[in-house]
């Protein structure tokens, strides 16, 4: 009996020894995997995830407590992508999540006040102007989050559909009508 | 007697170029319309620089080049623009993009053109030259030429022309090397000397006698000391890759250029070009197109550019059972929606095509991995597993497998017994690879803006706070010494000077309260407050929209 | 020598812990999508195994000895813990891609019956402490094997044209079960 409990506390003692000394010696600061998340996000900084921001997203599902179909930008490729690298199941969009086109800014100048309020709501700079003066649309830094449109006190951004033009045309996936049998 | 080597695969389709090499090239009459794309070429659009309403002589600049890699737009003939204006082209998507159309005034009126004496001149200079005389590559794909003169990190041994024209039904540069030999030698001389090439090699296939004897007797006549080297008749042999491994036994490695490997590939077409832009001052203005499958007289053209298909199907005189019209050949040739389209500095042949000729496809079947398509593929590729990754949207894996080096030929989708599409999947693939890729570029554009952003108001916060703190330290230094301790008590005065400097750190939150102000430090205090309610106010107005 | 060969190659492929004592499916058809994570758990459980076979040799021959064979059990699995949170450590540590795209499954390789298997398999076989280690590390590789095979099956089945009923873990099973028919045909390599 006695020499059963201190052959077990013998082997529980070493065990907690090594690993007390592995903790110490393999002690892991910071977080890479949120770099590596964010690195799959699509930057529009949009909040529609329910974050202030991709970063913010990326430490929340790195912890585990951010679901991975939140991001309407990044598209079901997005969520394939983070399944794959989480190694978790795919999960598709929930119910009422819309999926925009994208899009980008455009300032109504004949209506712009020169208030300012824009410009500090772009999360990447994409307004230049300045107090009184003109405001625009840098449209190739535009990421189309909308979170211009709704500061403007006048209403005067509204969003225009990037379409298809030769530059960003893409081939199609072959579908092809298969003859009627004769 | 050079040895010539093998590539894996190709295919051996029936040539059917018989036809349109009966008869030498013609002069095609002036269209009543010319459509000038201002995208004739890869990389950037030409800019317009001639408005509607402008009158413009023959060869005159209508389109500047736009960045490093672009060339230049010209009039084909003299006459008015009658628009600047989005019109159809010859384009998989069927998208428009901007044309100039020109209405010829019958006049042909040259603009003044000199020439430029190759030998003397400075290559960077002969470079400039023929971007602004719109000289691209004239084999398809029609790559600015002058880019290709740039002196690489390797030195060029081997300038190869193409005049295999591998691809069946097309003849152009066939009927181009039997009666301009002479000049396509003098472009090679040219092409030679600005690359400083160790020797020139003429690749012909062999199902061309006639070519090949006048390029011979051209090369024979220039005394310089080409060689004409007969090919062995395979598509698709005249894709540069390919020829340079037939002709030299190199292999242009994955991801690479020709020139990595000191060869540097011209197209027969191009080499002329070349010749007339720097001999005779003459930018590219037309080139020599090839009519034939559905028609009566199946011929080639000298065509000039942004004359609209209809015109060179009235002269090769379609047959009425024609219904619809390829631009390019049968491998790798473009659909066209409508004859309105434009012919461009792209264009090599227009098939008229009827069901009887070119009978409609039967229906695809599944793959049954035969790989009967890996024995046809000249890149030594596997077709089967990139059509595979291909429909079930694994383009990772589908770039593992090489899918950037299908030179899209067309041979696996020729052999394949179920008769599936191949090449269309690969092309669905690679511009989903190519969206992608610029999706993230943007991505990662936008996250460092964001991300300096956020720096930028960190900082603005340091500033403001360091500037309340300044003002702080003023106001405090006005001020008399703090009431009912002695100055002159040093411990006072440590505690003093601990106070002082608790109140600068604290200075941006913190209000202060003392007594025995004059009313100046009053009144300035009093500014100081209302100045930093004011900051405070902006700087909560900046926190609040991105919160939401 | 010989005989560590032979025990080494027995536990690779007749014996197969997999597909022929069908042991430890729960990583095997868990980890197994992708070729890189199968590989990386395979290593991560030959490490372990290798570490737990010898470990628990010494202590049941040493310490346990005859009169405590009924804590047999009991002390591997303690062992096998101690092993795989010091495995996963220093996983966390030099990968942590892996450590995250592992998952769960990392600490569940103490739970893993393949693991505390052959170290009971060592015991009942009576082998000493070289075909304990050989056997353990065998058993482990083959593990790896299979795992290996098995993710490269199944990468090429994620773009195969699968009936919509079976697709995902339907068809894993039974191209699972295929194979283990497969490795029937090692039976009889090994007298």
């Amino acid at each position: 009996m006695l020499s059963a409990l201190l052959v077990m506390a013998g082997i529980a003692i070493v065990l907690g020894a090594v690993l007390g000394f592995s903790a110490v010696k393999f002690r892991v600061e910071g977080s890479p995997l949120v770099d590596k998340i964010d690195a799959i996000l699509p930057q529009t900084q949009c909040g529609q995830c329910g974050y202030p921001g991709c970063r913010p997203y990326a430490t929340a599902i790195a912890a585990g407590e951010a679901d991975i179909n939140r991001c309407p930008p990044g598209g079901e490729e997005g969520i394939h992508k983070l399944a794959d690298l989480l190694g978790v199941e795919f999960k598709p969009f929930g119910g009422g999540t819309v999926l925009k086109p994208k899009s980008v800014a455009f300032i109504d100048e004949n209506l712009c006040i020169g208030c300012t309020l824009c410009f500090q709501a772009c999360p990447v700079d994409a307004i230049a102007g300045a107090a009184k003066q003109m405001h625009t649309i840098i449209t190739s830094e535009c990421t189309g989050c909308e979170l211009c449109v709704a500061p403007c006190p006048v209403d005067c951004i509204s969003m225009k559909l990037i379409g298809e033009n030769i530059a960003n045309w893409k081939w199609k996936y072959p579908v092809y009508t298969l003859a009627q049998a004769k | 007697m050079r040895t010539l080597h093998q590539f894996n695969g190709g295919i051996h389709p029936p040539d059917n170029k018989a036809q349109s090499t009966q008869r030498s090239i013609a002069r095609a009459p002036l269209p009543s319309k010319l459509i000038i794309p201002f995208r004739q070429h890869a990389g950037e659009a030409a800019k317009p620089i001639v408005r509607a309403g402008d009158h413009v002589l023959k060869g005159q600049l209508i389109g500047m080049p736009v960045g490093s890699i672009s060339s230049a737009v010209h009039a084909p003939t003299s006459g008015t623009i009658a628009a600047i204006a989005v019109q159809p082209i010859a384009h998989p998507s069927g998208l428009p993009d901007l044309c100039a159309t020109l209405i010829p005034d019958g006049k042909e009126e040259w603009i003044p053109h000199a020439a430029v004496d190759h030998r003397n001149s400075d290559p960077a200079e002969l470079r400039q030259h023929l971007r602004m005389s719109g000289v691209v590559g004239l084999g398809g794909a029609v790559f600015p030429s002058d880019i290709k003169l740039r002196p690489g990190n390797q030195k060029i041994k081997t300038l190869i022309l193409n005049g295999a024209e591998c691809e069946p039904y097309i003849t152009c540069d066939d009927m181009l090397m039997r009666e301009r030999a002479a000049e396509i030698v003098q472009g090679a001389a040219m092409l030679c000397f600005m690359l400083e090439a160790g020797e020139v090699l003429i690749g012909i296939e062999d199902n061309k006698p006639q070519a090949i004897a006048a390029m011979q007797r051209a090369v024979a006549d220039s005394g310089l000391p080409f060689e004409v080297v007969a090919v062995p008749t395979i598509y698709p042999g005249g894709s540069a890759k390919q020829l340079i491994r037939v002709l030299t036994g190199l292999e242009v490695p994955s991801g690479k250029l020709p020139t990595d490997i000191g060869v540097q590939c011209f197209n027969v077409a191009t080499s002329y070009s070349v010749y007339r832009a720097l001999a005779h001052g003459e930018p590219l203005l037309s080139r020599i197109i090839t009519i034939t499958g559905n028609v009566r007289q199946a011929q080639n053209f000298e065509v000039l550019l942004g004359t609209p298909v209809q015109d060179l199907v009235a002269l090769g005189e379609a047959l009425p059972d024609t219904d619809r019209y390829i631009m390019g050949g049968p491998m790798m040739g473009l659909p066209l929606s409508s004859t309105a389209i434009p012919l461009a500095k792209a264009s090599n042949c227009i098939i008229a095509v009827s069901d009887k000729l070119f009978p409609p496809a039967p229906p695809a079947l599944p793959c049954i991995r035969c790989s009967r398509c890996a024995q046809a593929c000249p890149a030594d590729l596997q077709p089967m597993d990139l059509f595979w990754f291909a429909q079930s949207r694994e383009f990772d894996k589908a770039q593992q497998f090489s899918l950037f080096d299908c030179i899209e030929c067309g041979a696996c989708s020729y052999v394949c017994p179920s008769h599936i599409p191949l090449v269309q999947y690969y092309q669905f693939a690679k511009s989903e690879i190519r969206a992608h890729g610029h999706d993230q570029q943007a991505a990662d554009h936008a996250r460092e803006r964001h991300e300096f952003r956020e720096y930028r108001f960190e900082r603005e916060k340091q500033e403001k706070a360091e500037r309340l703190a300044a003002r702080e330290q003023a106001a405090k230094q006005a001020q008399p010494a703090v009431p009912s301790i002695n100055p002159a008590d040093t411990m006072q005065q440590k505690i003093q000077a601990a106070i002082a400097r608790a109140r600068e750190q604290a200075a941006a939150s913190k209000p202060k309260n003392t007594e025995n102000f004059t009313a100046q430090q009053q009144a300035e205090i009093a500014e100081i407050e209302a100045r930093r309610a004011h900051i405070h106010e902006l700087a909560k107005s900046a926190d609040e929209p991105s919160k939401e | 020598m010989t005989e560590y060969l032979l025990i080494l190659i027995g536990a690779v492929f007749v014996n197969n812990i997999v597909m022929v004592k069908i042991l430890g499916l729960c990583p095997f058809m868990g980890v197994s999508r992708k070729l890189e994570t199968s590989l990386g758990m395979g290593l991560a459980t030959t490490f372990v195994l290798t570490l737990a076979s010898g470990a628990s040799y010494l202590i049941n021959e040493y310490l346990l000895g005859p009169e405590l064979s009924y804590l047999t059990t009991l002390s591997f699995i303690v062992v096998i813990a101690g092993i795989v949170q010091f495995t996963e450590m220093v996983i966390q540590k030099t990968s942590p891609v892996l450590h995250q795209v592992l998952g769960i499954y990392l600490p569940l390789i103490t739970t893993n019956c393949a693991v505390l298997g052959i170290p009971l398999l060592n015991v009942q076989a009576k082998h000493n402490f070289m075909e304990s280690v050989f056997f353990g590390m065998g058993g482990a590789l083959g593990f790896t094997l299979v795992m290996v095979l098995f993710a490269g099956m199944r990468e090429r089945m994620e773009g195969a044209d699968v009936p919509g009923i079976f697709k995902g873990s339907a068809i894993a099973m039974v191209t699972a079960g295929l194979m283990s028919l497969s490795f029937m045909g090692f039976s009889g390599l090994i007298k």
